[in-house]
């Protein structure tokens, strides 16, 4: 058997152009129908059923008592993702230490803050004075009363903070060891040091695979925050009780609150959006792929890590 | 300029090199061929101590590498001092490890600005000047992702030299290159020996080491079988070994 090839040259004519019938999808417009009623119905009751009081959702919604929860909210999100993130680096970077001891810490801390619930852990701190009465952080002369040092405030940000950390070392040492061990080898040869290698080499490529989940981490902050509610401090899902608790609109504050939590978590998605992109830069020959509503939709729907 | 007396090298049980000794007078070019696994890119990686040798001496410009003799004992040496042998060794690898995340020109620049502290424009002048002498001054500011492979390893190239070293080491610098894209790369180290850069090679071109290496050494089994004149090894090879591997490359 002896094959054939035809050399292309100008002479020869470029084929017509395909026309050809499409394949019909019935599948496809029956499926399209049936989320289309749903929706209509659904959009239907939610505006029709007096029951909503969309008046008092619209009157709360810019409640000052609401907008300071949401201050709050923003304020232990972002101070317990900053303890999360150090304390993530920290605990990756002696995970991989050649110390056993070193490492075997890293390892049991991520154990213990990752296998307990995190609703547990606020309670835990929030009553550490019944094990600690007085703290004095092993230094002479210092003698805290820790029921005035640990705050609501302070149990919350210990709590959520410490817990985020353990997630963090796992994403951060997952983006330390996905960067090629030839990276570090040729900036060694250049003769960067250790610590050179680490934060100009290896780190700006390893964030590429830390933000992604770390935008989740942080989006999932933002809700797993309304757990520190059970210790009586007012973000914006306390505060939102406070309210029901006096007037009984309590499906309507918890819209209220919904509808913050979506707005809030839209914004750090469009966020996380710009962040990835910056950090992609020389991953690939085009922009990174994938609309920003993709990125926002897929960030919100994000699924957190049992509680 | 490089000094090698019975190296060893062990990974776990095995042994890697059995003895290497030899020596790399300046401005020659070595050529290191063997089979896969003879331990040629070990023994390079041990010259600037990516790799710590087991046994046996070995000396870059009649300095110890890794270690500082006080006594009879060897000393480790400090991460420092290690770092400062370092940058008089320029290394270029099989598989460009190029930082992705910088332009060609952000490469070449990294190590004189974050190691030796010039200035930015210092090092930016510099950069220029060796991307040129590469043939890449227009892709100065393309990422890797963007240039093709025998671009990127003269990239590589140019970021080695931009440390100024005294001795530059090949590691299989054309392996995974394109047939078409080896000639351009194995140009820019025919212009560097021509300007009398001590060059150590481990390649499996065989026609670069005839015409450009001054001397070709063969290694098998982690121990060199023959070496001399890359003409006389190529062309009356002593030992069956050396004859029954260069039946398979030539």
């Amino acid at each position: 058997m002896t094959g054939t090839a035809t050399e292309t040259d100008e002479t020869t004519a470029r084929p017509e152009e395909i026309r050809a019938v499409p394949v019909r999808h019935y599948g496809r417009w029956v499926a399209a129908v049936i989320v289309a009623l749903i929706a209509a119905a659904l959009t239907y009751s939610v505006f029709t059923n007096a029951r909503f009081r969309w008046g008092d959702i619209g009157h709360f919604l810019f409640d000052h008592r609401i907008l300071h929860g949401v201050v709050v909210t923003l304020e232990l999100t972002a101070l317990s993702m900053i303890i999360g993130i150090i304390l993530g680096v920290l605990l990756a970077i002696m995970r991989l230490s050649p110390n056993p001891l070193v490492a075997g810490a890293s390892s049991f801390y991520i154990w213990i803050f990752r296998g307990t619930p995190v609703l547990v852990q606020i309670l835990l701190w929030y009553n550490v004075s019944a094990l600690y009465p007085k703290i004095s952080f092993g230094l002479p002369f210092v003698h805290l009363n820790a029921n005035d040092l640990i705050t609501p405030f302070v149990a919350a940000i210990l709590a959520l903070g410490l817990n985020e950390g353990a997630y963090m070392a796992e994403i951060v040492r997952a983006g330390l060891l996905s960067v090629d061990e030839g990276q570090t080898e040729a900036a060694h040869a250049l003769g960067m040091t250790r610590l050179q290698t680490m934060r100009r080499i290896v780190l700006p490529q390893a964030m590429r695979v830390i933000i992604p989940p770390t935008g989740n981490e942080t989006i999932s902050m933002l809700k797993t925050s309304s757990l520190v509610s059970v210790i009586a401090y007012a973000e914006l899902t306390y505060s939102a009780a406070l309210i029901d608790s006096v007037n009984y609109l309590v499906i309507q504050l918890l819209i209220v609150i919904s509808i913050w939590y979506l707005f809030l978590t839209t914004i750090l998605s469009i966020g996380q959006y710009y962040l990835e992109r910056h950090y992609s830069r020389g991953s690939s020959r085009q922009d990174p792929g994938g609309s920003i509503l993709a990125k926002i939709f897929s960030g919100m729907f994000s699924v957190r890590h049992g509680q | 300029m490089v000094k090698a007396e019975g190296v060893h090298k062990r990974f776990g049980r095995v042994e890697v090199l059995n003895g290497i000794t030899l020596e790399v007078q300046p401005r020659e070019v070595m050529c290191l061929v063997g089979p896969s696994g003879s331990g040629k890119s070990t023994f390079l990686r041990c010259i600037n101590h990516l790799e710590r040798i087991n046994a046996g001496r070995l000396y870059v410009d009649g300095e110890l590498v890794g270690y500082r003799q006080v006594g009879d004992k060897l000393h480790e040496l400090r991460e420092s001092e290690v770092v400062r042998k370092r940058q008089e060794i320029g290394m270029v690898f099989q598989r460009f490890n190029l930082f992705p995340h910088k332009t060609a020109l952000g490469n070449v620049i990294e190590a004189p600005t974050q190691v030796k502290g010039q200035s930015r424009k210092q090092a930016v002048a510099r950069a220029e000047e060796l991307l040129a002498r590469v043939g890449l001054k227009d892709k100065m500011h393309s990422y890797p992702v963007a240039l093709s492979g025998g671009q990127q390893q003269r990239v590589a190239i140019a970021r080695a030299l931009a440390m100024d070293p005294k001795l530059m080491l090949f590691d299989e610098p054309t392996s995974a290159l394109d047939p078409e894209l080896v000639g351009e790369v194995l140009d820019v180290m025919r212009g560097l020996a021509a300007d009398g850069m001590t060059m150590i090679v481990v390649t499996h071109e065989m026609g670069f080491a005839r015409e450009v290496g001054d001397t070709l050494v063969f290694m098998d089994g982690g121990v060199i079988v023959e070496s001399g004149r890359p003409r006389d090894v190529l062309a009356n090879p002593r030992h069956e070994r050396t004859k029954l591997f260069l039946s398979k490359v030539l």
